[in-house]
């Protein structure tokens, strides 16, 4: 799919901004994560045009209004379930196998 | 933008206060104390109040099943006499597919009844879905800030597919990167909109989970005629093991076993920005289950309502790749596809049931809802991806962030206890800590401890002195 680069108003889009500057970060925290922002996302529909990477303003679902960088327009979700996963597709079978062995014994079958 | 975070950190106390609807100074007894029993009664909803509140909301009454074919797996690898009848109730069956429907309906009711225009939660987990599923039921807006992405913006999927199942059911996700100041901007958003707190942890949503335990126990007794020798609940914040312990004992179940699980993610620290991806598990784990258990009042409430350390009475960890097996094997063996966090427990139960005799009985008490992102194939594609190893072996050998080592054979699945004496050691120690300098705890205050970690009176004033000596 073609993936939009511009928003109209009142399209549902993604917007991003930065909250807090390292340097006014929670203190405490592990140096891998002190030296980075605090960034956030959300969605809601824009109250103005844009490109992708330009201010906009947009309104949530809760009706708030949010400004921010313009990072998707019409986001999807694309998470999946993946490839099947090699160090398991013998356990059922295994299982099964093993239940059926152990029913079959005296002790199994009562 | 100078120290928004302090200033908004400094004005916590008066904002949650506005936003929880409960003042909790009346509870405080001294700089240690509270009457906790006190706070759990003060909504006035009794038991039966919120059966009939859950019943209205689509929550709660869902099955619990006999798991014939886990139990005889279970008895092909136990001693003569050994292994104990399986039970799981099916808490997907929930109407946002968690026991987590249970804590968000009781908030809901509130927050309508004292008139808020919306509700706010943080959480990267399934009470964000309940809270944004009870909140489209009560036409209340809803806004659910998540920990999501580490800071390349690769988001753990599972709380993804969280963050798109709440925009389904229509809230505002707040979706931002790793660190504990998913709290502070919370804050920051019930400060800009009034909307009402739905904590995980104030005594609605606790005192939601109890008719959890209380089905349980009545149920089981219909079924076997007494209650579980065992209840093994999936532990992270304390909740859901305080809430079905605190059901259980009102309806009269005081010999069962209490058993906390968690997956053991030692070694991995929670507000790492590159342990975040590493994880594999977002909730049900060591790295919220010992912290929230030795010090609750850490929570975004003055008093956490969910004190497990008064209830459990063992916590036993597995590993990543035990509990992936464990889900895999549920899948095949009983028809229940389910996602992973809340099958710690069921592998816990593996472990335990094996080691029980064969007229006992053990109840997991929840199960949680799967799909794309949360499927154990997602995540263990996922930890692939983020480099960490997976493979087939001894799960003694597991390393989370590393290698997570799916084991060979079901007899390698052996849940391990963690050492509850030295968790209510440090509960004592965080509670002084609390306190201010030098302040002399009385003996109200030894009561409290005592209380509050399961001990005798004498054991606190024995860990105080130790505690001193050090």
């Amino acid at each position: 799919m073609a993936e939009a680069t511009h928003a109209q108003k009142g399209d549902w889009v993604e917007i991003g901004r930065q909250l807090l500057d390292p340097a006014d970060r929670s203190p405490n925290l592990p140096p891998e994560t002190a030296d980075k922002p605090l960034l956030m996302w959300v969605k809601g529909f824009a109250l103005g045009e844009a490109a992708l990477g330009e201010e906009l303003s947009i309104e949530t679902m809760t009706g708030r209004q949010v400004t921010g960088k313009l990072s998707a327009v019409n986001p999807g979700y694309f998470h999946t379930f993946g490839d099947p996963i090699p160090e398991l597709t013998r356990v059922g079978k295994d299982l099964r196998a093993r239940l059926a062995a152990y029913r079959a014994t005296a002790q199994g079958g009562r | 933008m100078a120290n928004r975070f302090a200033t908004i950190m400094a004005r916590r106390a008066e904002i949650m206060r506005a936003a929880l609807g409960m003042d909790y100074d009346q509870f405080e007894r001294s700089p240690v104390a509270f009457d906790y029993e006190g706070m759990m009664d003060a909504h006035g909803y009794s038991l039966q109040d919120i059966v009939e509140i859950q019943t209205k909301a689509g929550v709660g009454n869902t099955p619990l099943l006999e798991l014939r074919n886990m139990t005889d797996l279970v008895r092909s690898m136990s001693a003569a006499g050994k292994g104990a009848r399986i039970f799981v109730k099916d808490e997907a069956a929930n109407l946002a597919g968690a026991f987590k429907d249970r804590r968000a309906s009781v908030s809901i009711h509130v927050a309508k009844e004292k008139g808020y225009e919306g509700v706010i939660a943080a959480t990267s987990g399934n009470y964000g879905a309940a809270v944004a599923s009870q909140a489209a039921r009560a036409g209340l807006k809803c806004i659910i800030c998540q920990e999501t992405y580490d800071s390349r913006h690769i988001g753990q999927p599972e709380i993804v597919e969280k963050g798109r199942v709440c925009e389904a059911y229509g809230a505002e996700v707040v979706q931002m990167t790793v660190g504990p100041e998913l709290f502070f901007h919370m804050v920051e958003l019930l400060d800009e909109t009034g909307y009402f707190a739905a904590s995980l942890y104030s005594s609605f949503g606790v005192s939601g989970i109890e008719t959890l335990g209380l089905e349980i126990a009545d149920e089981m007794t219909a079924l076997t005629g007494a209650p579980p020798t065992a209840c093994i609940i999936t532990h992270a914040g304390g909740g859901n093991t305080t809430g079905t312990a605190r059901g259980l004992k009102r309806a009269g179940a005081t010999e069962t076993q209490i058993i906390g699980a968690s997956v053991d993610l030692s070694g991995l620290h929670m507000a790492s920005d590159t342990d975040f991806n590493r994880k594999s598990f977002t909730t049900g784990h060591t790295g919220f289950g010992v912290p929230f258990a030795t010090w609750p009042d850490r929570a975004d409430v003055p008093r956490n309502a969910a004190r497990p350390l008064r209830y459990m009475d063992r916590y036993l960890t597995v590993t990543q790749g035990e509990v992936f097996y464990v889900t895999e094997a549920l899948v095949k063996l009983e028809g229940l596809e389910r996602g992973p966090a809340g099958n710690t427990a069921m592998t816990v139960a593996v472990s335990l049931a094996r080691d029980l005799p064969r007229e006992a009985t053990v109840v997991v008490q929840e199960t949680e809802y799967t799909g794309a992102g949360k499927h154990h194939w997602a995540q263990l594609n996922f930890a692939k991806q983020m480099g960490v190893e997976v493979r087939r072996g001894d799960p003694k050998e597991n390393k989370p962030g590393t290698v997570i080592v799916i084991p060979e054979t079901p007899e390698q699945i052996r849940a391990n206890d963690f050492d509850l004496s030295r968790m209510r050691t440090s509960y004592v120690r965080n509670a002084l800590k609390a306190a201010p300098e030098g302040y002399e705890p009385t003996s109200d205050d030894i009561a409290f401890l005592a209380a509050d970690t399961n001990s005798e009176p004498a054991t606190v004033e024995r860990m105080i002195t130790e505690l001193r000596e050090v």
